[in-house]
């Protein structure tokens, strides 16, 4: 479990907190390092079973999300989260990531009521803009 | 020529002698195979039984009282015989094929062999033909008393009627319980009758000749005298002859007399074409002098005189003795033969329907289980017996009712109320042919009703003389007026019971179901012309042949029986042994006994020793589907669809397999993906932050140095997997080569321990140098690669503080077993059994870069190297135990046998 200190993000004014939920170190390390060169405040959190507790404690704007996670998927963390579970607002945007690339599992996260759906290995650029993109359509 | 009474009576015993001779000399014959004795003359002249004494005397009487209303008698058969042509093969048909005995015996048959019905049918034949003998047996008196003297006591006409039934008792006896079998049919008495019918046409036409050209001198002046005749002065009323003509042409079937000759002894169905138009030509020429007679008999004859014998008393008022002697012999001969055929008609059916049942039963109350198999003594004799007996039966009640009621007025109208009774079975035997939906309890109903009706508003006027109120004062019950209906009696009653019985049949039809028995046998019934010779399948193939052999005998006699049994075993391809019980066989033999002792005794015998009395499963199977070949085509379909739901479950399960099997390889291709993925997805993101970075340069030195060793990582990380998954496929495969060696254990784990180096630099290897001084024949790289996965999985996971691997060796029978332990927290239980699995790293450990195919490789190489791999619990850390086979030695003991 490895939390990035706020304090590496660089002096830009903050654009808001991101909550990545990534058991591959190496990944986190490098997803973290992007979206903080952004601008963005970045916690990292490698268990799927206490995941949400981890959003609940980081109050994220925006949720990066592995499927593969140890203890528990990463479709039951976004299930038990738009079900409101650990008082999670059910309406956070979640974009998801995964390595199966199979299509019955984009199908399964859209029904779960996922924002956003990528395979790895994704463009860095891309990455960046679907944050952004959420960040700015969630609500309040 | 004087004609006295004796000379009457020798004459007689002459003509009785002639027919004995004509009946020996018939059956001879026939036994010689000559056809000319069944052709289709001798089958339309027998069918002239149905002219008895009361047309050949009581026409002429008839005609002088209601004037050609006696025609109606001869039409309605006429128009059955023309007209109905084609419902009369059918019915000649059905006799044959069935076997058909008797009219009871057709009707119980139709209706599921049903002894029921066939009892009662047999009653109502009883009930309807006694007054009828007895009409004969007055005629025949009649005719005595008008030769004898005038002061001869009425009693010596009785006592003559008595000897004249006992002789024709003795002649029915003779020749009509010679052989059992109906089916054989009575060629002496089908030749006498037949003579019979020649001396009755003969003699009515000489009256008539007489009558018309030697009395009234020619045909002209004889239709001048009809013309001025009383005779001439009648009226044809159009309900009365409509009646009249339906109901003789229903007696003409239904009567058991003409059932008789019409179906049963019928040998072949071709002669009913000549019957056709000879029997109704017969009739006419029976009828064309009547009136004549009638009318010169009023005239000529002496006021009172009885019109019923003119046939008679005209020859001798005019002196012709020889002519009225021949008369006589003419109606002698229509009263004995109708007696002889009604007898053996009623006879058969008392026999087969009630006499035979009784004593099978009886039979059956003594004996066990198998009682048809088991019954002693021969059967053909108690069949015999119980025919006799129930001939004399029938001509004592014949003679009995003709003592009660004999000399009364009562008995003149007795042929019409018999054939009203007779036409009671007619319904259930003509729906019985065209509609399958008859059944067993509306036929019952249906007669038993008509029979009520009949007996009440016909037969009780007779025997009761003539009532004036209704029974308990009930008007409308008074036999005469039933319900009121006060117009011809004759009419109402006719029109009451037979139209109460076809409601009360349809009705009862209709609401009832027929039992599976009855639905086998409608559809033989109503369509014998268009039934293939499909065997009803229905039988269970145990029955003793033998069994069935020894009964057949019995009732067959052992010489036919068995040519039954051989000419069946001859076709069934097996001529030295008995034949197999095929339904077919059965069904023939069924068959073949229903011709002797009737359809519901013939099938309880069989199915009593087959043992399937009851109705089968297939009976009901067969029933279900109307026929026997949709049984088959559906049992066929069933067959083929059985099967097709087998061969659909077995490429049901196929699926499964392959959905299964495709499962498995989409979760593997699955999981592959992710661990190619994994490290590639690493591998892109620095890739892109470090060649960007040469553009805006924002990352840091040590960054930059970090990132480029995670990509190397991930580099190194990707080819082991690529190199594990060609590795296992090969193990998997099984067309990974080995290198066998003899080598030391010690020297192999030296070399995994060193290649292990780098990873497992913390961890403590304790090791156990006696043991591992084995030689093994195995291949060492293989093994080592088993070890080093071992040493790293414990370099990676072994969480204790200060990480140690115990490599500990024990040497076995036939074989090595290697254990290493780490001291660690072990496996958790539940994970156990997943380990070896293809990707089961176990995902609380995921961080070492590991795609989890370690072990699954250590399971396949110590499979191909004849041993195994399996966790060992309970040894404080994670233990892996393996077995190595072959023939082992320490390298001491190798060294000291050399």
């Amino acid at each position: 479990m490895i939390d990035i200190p706020s304090a590496d993000a660089p002096v830009d004014a903050p654009r808001g907190r991101v909550l990545l939920i990534e058991d591959e170190p190496n990944i986190a390390t490098a997803i973290g390092f992007l979206l903080q060169r952004e601008g963005w405040r970045v916690s990292t959190h490698s268990d799927g079973r206490t995941a949400l507790d981890a959003v609940v404690r980081h109050a994220p704007d925006v949720i990066v999300l592995d499927v593969m996670l140890p203890g528990q998927s990463g479709f039951e963390v976004l299930g038990g989260l738009r079900a409101g579970q650990n008082g999670t607002r059910a309406d956070l945007p979640v974009l998801m990531l995964t390595a199966k690339g199979q299509t019955k599992d984009r199908d399964r996260a859209e029904a779960l009521g996922v924002s956003r759906f990528m395979t790895k290995p994704f463009s860095n650029r891309e990455l960046i803009e679907a944050v952004r993109d959420l960040a700015r359509t969630a609500p309040g | 020529m004087n004609l006295t009474f004796s000379l009457l009576v020798a004459v007689c015993l002459a003509y009785v002698t002639f027919l004995f001779v004509v009946a020996f000399a018939g059956e001879r014959a026939a036994a010689k195979g000559r056809s000319l004795m069944r052709g289709p003359t001798i089958y339309t002249l027998s069918l002239s039984i149905y002219s008895t004494a009361w047309t050949f005397y009581g026409a002429v009487g008839y005609a002088a009282r209601s004037g050609l209303e006696f025609m109606t008698i001869y039409l309605g058969p006429t128009l059955v015989f023309i007209g109905w042509w084609w419902g009369l093969r059918k019915l000649v048909r059905i006799g044959r094929a069935e076997r058909i005995t008797s009219i009871a015996d057709m009707i119980s048959s139709r209706y599921g062999k049903s002894n029921l019905l066939a009892v009662i049918v047999t009653l109502l034949a009883v009930v309807g033909t006694t007054p009828y003998i007895a009409l004969q047996l007055q005629s025949v008196t009649l005719s005595f008393g008008v030769f004898a003297a005038p002061g001869t006591q009425a009693s010596e006409l009785t006592g003559l009627a008595f000897w004249v039934a006992c002789g024709l008792a003795v002649f029915t006896i003779l020749f009509g319980t010679r052989k059992l079998d109906i089916g054989e049919r009575h060629d002496g008495i089908v030749s006498a009758i037949a003579v019979e019918a020649v001396v009755k046409l003969v003699a009515l036409l000489s009256v008539g000749a007489f009558v018309v050209w030697g009395i009234n001198g020619g045909a002209a002046a004889t239709g001048e005298a009809i013309a001025t005749s009383p005779v001439a002065n009648w009226t044809a009323v159009p309900g009365r002859w409509a009646g009249l003509i339906f109901v003789s042409g229903a007696a003409v079937i239904c009567l058991p007399r003409m059932f008789q000759v019409l179906v049963v002894e019928n040998s072949d169905e071709r002669h009913l074409v000549t019957a056709s138009w000879a029997f109704p030509a017969y009739l006419m020429a029976m009828c064309i002098f009547v009136v004549p007679i009638a009318v010169t008999g009023l005239a000529r004859l002496p006021a009172g005189s009885n019109p019923d014998l003119f046939v008679l008393t005209l020859p001798l008022a005019e002196g012709q003795g020889g002519l009225a002697l021949l008369a006589f012999l003419g109606g002698f001969s229509s009263a004995t033969s109708m007696v002889i055929v009604a007898s053996v008609a009623l006879a058969t059916m008392l026999s087969n329907h009630v006499v035979m049942p009784l004593w099978l039963a009886a039979q059956n109350r003594d004996g066990s289980g198998q009682a048809q198999a088991s019954i002693s003594g021969d059967v053909r004799g108690v069949v015999l017996r119980a025919r006799r007996a129930s001939i004399l039966v029938v001509l004592a009640m014949g003679y009995l009712y003709f003592l009660a009621t004999g000399g009364t007025a009562a008995l003149a109208s007795i042929g019409l109320i018999s054939f009203v009774g007779m036409a009671q079975v007619l319904p259930a035997l003509g729906f019985g042919l065209f509609w399958t939906g008859a059944t067993r309890l509306g036929a019952a109903a249906g007669i038993v009703t008509g029979f009520v009706i009949w007996a009440w508003t016909m037969l009780v006027p007779v025997l009761a003389g003539p009532t004036s109120v209704g029974p308990f004062g009930i008007e409308w019950l008074r036999p005469e007026a039933p319900f009121g209906l006060t117009g011809d009696p004759l009419l109402s009653a006719m029109i009451l019971s037979l139209g109460l019985n076809t409601f009360v049949l349809c009705l009862t039809s209709l609401l009832t179901r027929p039992t599976p028995m009855e639905q086998l046998q409608a559809p033989r019934f109503v369509q014998v012309f268009d039934r293939t010779a499909a065997p009803r399948g229905r039988r269970s193939y145990h029955a003793g042949a033998e069994e069935l052999l020894i009964m057949a005998q019995r009732i067959l006699g052992a010489s036919e029986a068995q040519e039954v049994f051989a000419a069946e075993s001859r076709a069934q391809g097996r001529p030295s042994d008995l034949p197999e019980t095929t339904p077919d066989l059965l069904d023939r033999l069924e068959r073949k006994l229903a011709g002797s002792v009737g359809a519901a005794t013939a099938h309880a015998m069989v199915t009593g020793i087959t043992g399937d009395a009851a109705v089968s499963v297939e009976d009901l199977l067969a029933v279900a589907d109307e026929t026997a070949q949709i049984m088959d085509y559906s049992a066929r379909l069933e067959a083929s669809s059985a099967e097709l739901v087998r061969t659909a479950g077995e490429l049901r399960a196929a699926n499964d397999k392959l959905t299964a099997l495709g499962h498995q390889k989409d979760a593997f291709l699955s999981q592959v993906s992710h661990e190619l993925r994994t490290p590639m997805t690493s591998i892109r993101a620095f890739s892109e932050i470090l060649r960007g970075d040469e553009a805006d340069g924002r990352v840091s030195d040590e960054d930059r140095a970090r990132y480029a060793g995670i990509i190397l990582d991930e580099s190194e990380r990707l080819t082991r997997l690529l190199d594990d998954l060609l590795d296992l496929s090969v193990l998997e495969s099984g067309q990974v080569v080995l290198n066998p060696a003899d080598v030391t254990l010690r020297t192999v784990i030296d070399r995994a321990v060193t290649a292990a180096g780098t990873v497992s630099l913390g961890l403590r290897i304790d090791r156990d140098p006696e043991g591992e001084d084995v030689t093994l024949r195995t291949d060492p790289d293989r093994l080592s690669q088993v070890f080093i996965n071992l040493i790293t999985n414990a370099a990676k996971y072994c969480d204790a503080d200060e990480p140690a691997l115990r490599i500990a060796v024990m040497a076995e029978v036939d074989g090595v077993i290697v254990d290493f332990t780490d001291n660690g927290s072990g496996i958790a239980a539940p994970d156990r059994g997943l380990i070896f699995e293809k990707f089961a790293r176990l995902s609380d450990q995921a961080a070492a870069g590991s795609a989890g195919l370690g072990l699954a490789i250590c399971r396949e190489v110590m499979a191909r190297l004849g041993g195994s791999i399996d966790y060992l619990p309970g040894q404080g850390g994670a233990a892996f135990r393996l077995r190595l086979p072959g023939e082992t030695r320490t390298a001491g003991t190798a060294r000291a046998a050399e």
